[in-house]
């Protein structure tokens, strides 16, 4: 029996709601209960976006991710603002080509992935977030090559489809980081 | 694999209500439920319905009474500024009797106050919608899931009782994404001999008004619509007890109040707190008889809302106050976190009842 709870933040258009959105599609897929909550405010038009993912064995309460098992800091304010929410024994995981400081909290685990470079480094700009998402699955110990397929079927839209390929080699690059 | 999609709560509401039969919706776009409007925009033209962005809210719910007054299913959706905005509307559709479904995805207010969520319209959705004496039946989702049953039920139970049904739902509700199946059942159909179909020259025509200058007649109107409530409220109420078997201490909190209680009384009761909760699903009919009893056995009532506080009078009406109802509220866009609620429940345990 295990909930995990997420926290997605960056910049608008770093695709912060998508990677959630990816990663409830996944929960879904392994037939877990799984909630989604983004931030509608006004950051979402510009500035900072974040999005609440819980993915459990159980039934989820609240929707709300104050004190995430694993957050995802795509940017230096996102890191500044969330990382003392974070709980005891949890994980950060950070853009470092975007993010110079590292982590403070010791009794965190750290990863710093320099997504953004990597995602241009290998021809897939704007697949910083599924690389972050690829290292993040392998992490937790959740990346399976076949329900990560399935779930990037059903978040790609279908005029997309054909970035399918892309999305799952990014993901591999997250992974093998 | 499930058969289970992901929704955003605003989806499954849209989606629920063209399964539920209605093909035409009237609105306004206001956050934070705008995805019901791009929803329903999207969909119409394709399924012969009609989506129509009205010029303002007034205008949404005059058009539905005019498709109400047809005889078919009809919706419109807004948040709180726009569901003021609406009231005047409702109180006729509910002086002609006339069913229809309405959605509040509610945000902070007063005024125009903010797009956070918000359950502070439960009044104006319980209570005093607009002028005159009517209810509307108000229904409070707490899930996705809920979002598209209860719009479904919603519109079942207008056609039943010719009145409006209303989802009061919140910004959390409606923004949020869950797994949803849309194995939807809907009721049989209702006739409505009283539709203004045209009479084809085969019976004396119908009217649909709310004008009575006769104040007996107008009396009368009165009188049976409150009949009719009564079987309302003694048929339709539903609302769902958690960890009630042997509860010492009982929250009411309705949406996501009631899911940020759950976290609590999860922890609580690891500590060996007895606590339990009543969920209203409906907020009109109010689940009097669950309070009631639960007043029995319990020492202590908490109302947590996301309000100044607004269900807990009805918790008090319900209990005939003979057990002290306190509060755990956040407002204006705030909402009340887990460990909050968890302080309370064990002020609550501490106290014992004591006044």
């Amino acid at each position: 029996m295990s909930t995990n709870k997420y926290l997605f933040a960056g910049f608008g258009g770093q695709g912060i709601l998508f990677s959630g959105k990816l990663l409830a599609y996944k929960g879904l897929t392994d037939g877990k209960n799984v909630s989604w909550l983004p931030s509608y405010g006004p950051e979402m038009r510009g500035g900072t976006a974040s999005c609440s993912v819980i993915i459990s064995d159980t039934p989820v309460g609240s929707p709300i991710v104050s004190k995430p098992d694993i957050l995802i800091a795509m940017n230096l304010p996102s890191l500044d603002k969330y990382e003392n929410d974070v709980a005891e024994g949890g994980m950060i995981f950070y853009d470092s080509s975007l993010i110079e400081r590292e982590v403070i909290r010791k009794d965190v685990r750290a990863f710093a992935i320099p997504a953004t470079k990597l995602a241009d480094d290998n021809m897939t700009p704007t697949l910083a977030n599924i690389i972050m998402v690829g290292k993040v699955l392998k992490e937790t110990g959740e990346f399976d090559e076949k329900s990560v397929e399935a779930a990037l079927r059903k978040v790609i839209s279908a005029k997309h489809i054909d970035m399918l390929d892309k999305n799952l080699d990014a993901m591999k690059i997250g992974r093998d980081f | 694999m499930s058969d289970k999609v992901l929704m955003k709560g605003n989806e499954a509401i849209a989606e629920a209500a063209i399964i539920a039969g209605c093909r035409h919706y009237f609105g306004y776009p206001i956050t934070p439920q705008t995805e019901i409007a791009a929803y329903m925009a999207k969909r119409m033209p394709k399924i012969g319905g009609c989506f129509l962005q009205a010029e303002s809210e007034v205008a949404a719910i005059n058009m539905v009474y005019g498709v109400a007054s047809c005889g078919l299913r009809v919706m419109t959706s807004s948040s709180s500024p726009g569901i003021s905005l609406k009231g005047e509307g409702l109180s006729y559709l509910a002086g002609a009797d006339l069913p229809s479904l309405v959605v509040n995805v509610q945000r902070g207010g007063p005024g125009l106050g903010g797009i956070q969520p918000s359950q502070s319209d439960y009044f104006q959705a319980t209570k005093g919608a607009a002028h005159g004496d009517f209810h509307m039946i108000v229904l409070a989702p707490a899930s996705v899931q809920e979002m598209a049953d209860l719009t479904v039920h919603g519109f079942d139970l207008a056609d039943k009782y010719r009145m409006t049904s209303m989802i009061l739902a919140d910004g959390t509700m409606g923004q949020m994404m869950e797994p949803v199946s849309l194995d939807l059942k809907v009721g049989e159909p209702i006739e409505k001999p009283w539709a203004t179909t045209g009479t084809k020259l085969e019976r004396f025509h119908n009217i649909t008004n709310s004008l009575y200058l006769d104040p007996e007649a107008l009396e009368k109107g009165n009188f049976d619509r409150y009949k009719r409530y009564e079987t309302i409220e003694e048929n339709e109420v539903m609302y769902e007890e958690y960890c009630m078997e042997d509860a010492e201490i009982c929250i009411a909190a309705f949406g996501i109040a009631s899911r940020v209680a759950k976290n609590a009384i999860d922890e609580a009761r690891k500590e060996g707190i007895k606590v339990g909760l009543i969920r209203p699903i409906t907020l009109w009919p109010f689940p009097k008889k669950p309070f009631k009893k639960a007043a029995e056995k319990v020492h202590t009532f908490i109302s947590v809302e996301l309000s100044m506080g607004q269900m807990i009078e009805d918790v008090r009406l319900a209990t005939e106050c003979r057990r002290p109802v306190t509060l755990v509220n956040r407002a204006g866009g705030m909402i009340p976190n887990p460990e909050q609620i968890l302080d309370a429940i064990k002020n609550a345990n501490k106290n014992g009842g004591a006044k």
